[in-house]
């Protein structure tokens, strides 16, 4: 396995990886690095036949408390403009498998968005959300503008990115920002368990699912309702999708094989 | 660290903050608050403590807000009691509310206004029967703060707790005991023999497990049923993982008294 030193990645459980951002010492700040170290890692998971699902967590008190301000002072517009960070943002909105955050603590900045890139999110009751960065005089770059409009609505989000205000872990949930508040110790349980159970459904129709959701945040209804039939469509020609009926008809399990 | 204004001790597990400003009831002004702040975070800091007994010197509790720290001059501004509510009186709530261990409150006398509302913070209130409760914030002017409109209501219901805070008449410990405003009304002689007793008894007890006796207990004021029920389930996960839990079933099995250590 690949030597990381930002994050911490398990060895797969029952279909799962978890990686665990692990900065410490800087309230796992999401410098370069460890957005490289992300990327890789989801890359590396992408390819990997055994991974069905990935729980994405940082630690008890911290998730990440955005990104590295030392890093981002020295760069100018130029710096900015050539900066890699974006690619990596990209390498990670493109992991086609689910991702299932445990968050913890402080989810602000680049935290923040970082969670938004995962699928589903549970959160410990400790939890904090936030995009400050329009207090030191920037805004949100890693989609806080886009993501958490189209997640939680124009009225929140602008007082989020406008005052740099936070939110508890309740109101996330009241919002639609998070799908479940835990007591903080176990958010990670729980997260594991979700991708477990997700796990263990068709792979290529849970990837197809949440293609299909996502395009939702893209398209108009209705090129979202055609690309929703195509994909509906393509899992027809599936050896899963046929199991899964013909268990349901036979009550039974199904014995799903990933094709 | 030595106090003027309380009176501070840990002895065996068990932490007395005695607020001791006699002469004005025990009234809370600026440097209380800062004392008062300063030995809770010796309790959090102390991972020996494993109880919390709050009570007051002389013939009241607390008076609440010391009125003579925030006297308005005519025509002079008005003062901004958000702040003070928010750096001095949550602060302190919230830090009482969320001690990972059993907080008594031992009522020795009057408490008015911010004191009656913060001895109902507490876990367990014993009152002496001299003792009584007033919600007196009405009779200035003022609005019941330090949770009383949020305890006071889940206490004795809504129509108690708005005749209260409406007349801000006083109820003695007899009738707050028979309202359940408080756990106990006891002889005043006994209030601290037995407040101190129990005190002692919780340093002996599962601390761990209690804090979350007191974490589900307060969340079930804003879940659902179904949500307390998962708080529940993963509440007592973690206490069936205490070494307590396994030392409680091992004493019981084994027919001796169990020999907590609080984790």
């Amino acid at each position: 396995m690949q030597n990381y030193e930002d994050i911490l990645v398990s060895g797969v459980e029952s279909g799962v990886l978890t990686i665990r951002l692990n900065r410490p010492d800087a309230y796992n700040a999401l410098r370069t690095q460890l957005l490289r170290e992300l990327a890789d890692a989801l890359d590396t998971a992408a390819a990997d036949d055994q991974v069905k699902a990935v729980v994405l967590t940082g630690s008890d008190t911290v998730f990440a408390a955005g990104a590295d301000i030392k890093e981002m002072a020295s760069l100018d517009v130029v710096g900015v403009m050539n900066d890699p960070r974006p690619t990596f943002w990209r390498r990670i909105a493109l992991f086609p498998k689910p991702i299932v955050a445990a968050v913890n603590g402080f989810a602000l900045g680049g935290g923040c968005e970082l969670m938004m890139h995962c699928d589903i999110v549970i959160a410990g009751d400790n939890a904090q959300f936030g995009q400050p960065e329009i207090n030191l005089g920037i805004i949100p770059g890693a989609g806080g503008t886009q993501r958490l409009i189209r997640t939680i609505g124009k009225s929140m989000a602008m007082q989020l990115v406008l005052s740099g205000e936070f939110i508890s872990a309740q109101q996330a949930r009241s919002f639609g920002l998070v799908s479940e508040v835990t007591i903080p110790e176990r958010s990670l349980e729980r997260a594991t368990q979700l991708a477990k159970k997700i796990a263990t459904k068709p792979p290529i129709a849970v990837r197809l699912a949440k293609e299909a959701l996502l395009k939702a945040y893209e398209t108009t209804l209705d090129s979202g309702l055609n690309l929703e039939r195509k994909a509906f469509t393509l899992l027809a020609a599936t050896e899963d999708r046929n199991e899964g009926i013909a268990a349901f008809m036979e009550k039974r399990k199904p014995n799903f094989t990933g094709k | 660290m030595s106090y003027e204004t309380i009176e501070f001790s840990i002895t065996e597990g068990v932490a007395v903050l005695t607020l001791n400003r006699p002469d004005s009831l025990n009234s809370f002004n600026t440097q209380m608050h800062a004392e008062v702040r300063s030995a809770l975070k010796e309790v959090k800091k102390d991972s020996s403590v494993r109880c919390l007994l709050l009570t007051g010197n002389g013939r009241g509790f607390c008076a609440g807000q010391d009125l003579s720290d925030r006297n308005v001059a005519p025509g002079a501004e008005a003062p901004n009691l958000g702040e003070s509510i928010e750096k001095n009186y949550s602060p302190l709530l919230r830090t009482i509310r969320s001690l990972e261990m059993p907080v008594i409150c031992a009522v020795n006398g009057v408490a008015a206004g911010a004191g009656a509302n913060i001895a109902f913070a507490c876990d367990i209130v014993l009152a002496a029967k001299s003792a009584s409760f007033i919600q007196a914030f009405c009779k200035i002017g003022l609005v019941p703060d330090c949770g009383g409109t949020w305890s006071l209501p889940r206490l004795v219901g809504p129509a108690r707790a708005m005749a209260l805070s409406m007349l801000g008449d006083k109820v003695s410990a007899e009738q707050a005991e028979q309202w359940g405003m408080i756990w106990k009304s006891v002889e005043n002689e006994s209030l601290m023999d037995e407040a101190l007793s129990m005190a002692k008894h919780f340093a002996t007890q599962p601390t761990k497990g209690l804090a979350l006796i007191k974490r589900a207990i307060q969340a079930s004021a804003t879940n659902t049923f179904d949500e307390q029920l998962d708080l529940e389930r993963d509440l007592q996960t973690l206490a069936g993982r205490t070494e307590d839990y396994r030392e409680g079933v091992a004493a019981f099995m084994e027919k001796r008294q169990p020999a907590f250590k609080g984790q």
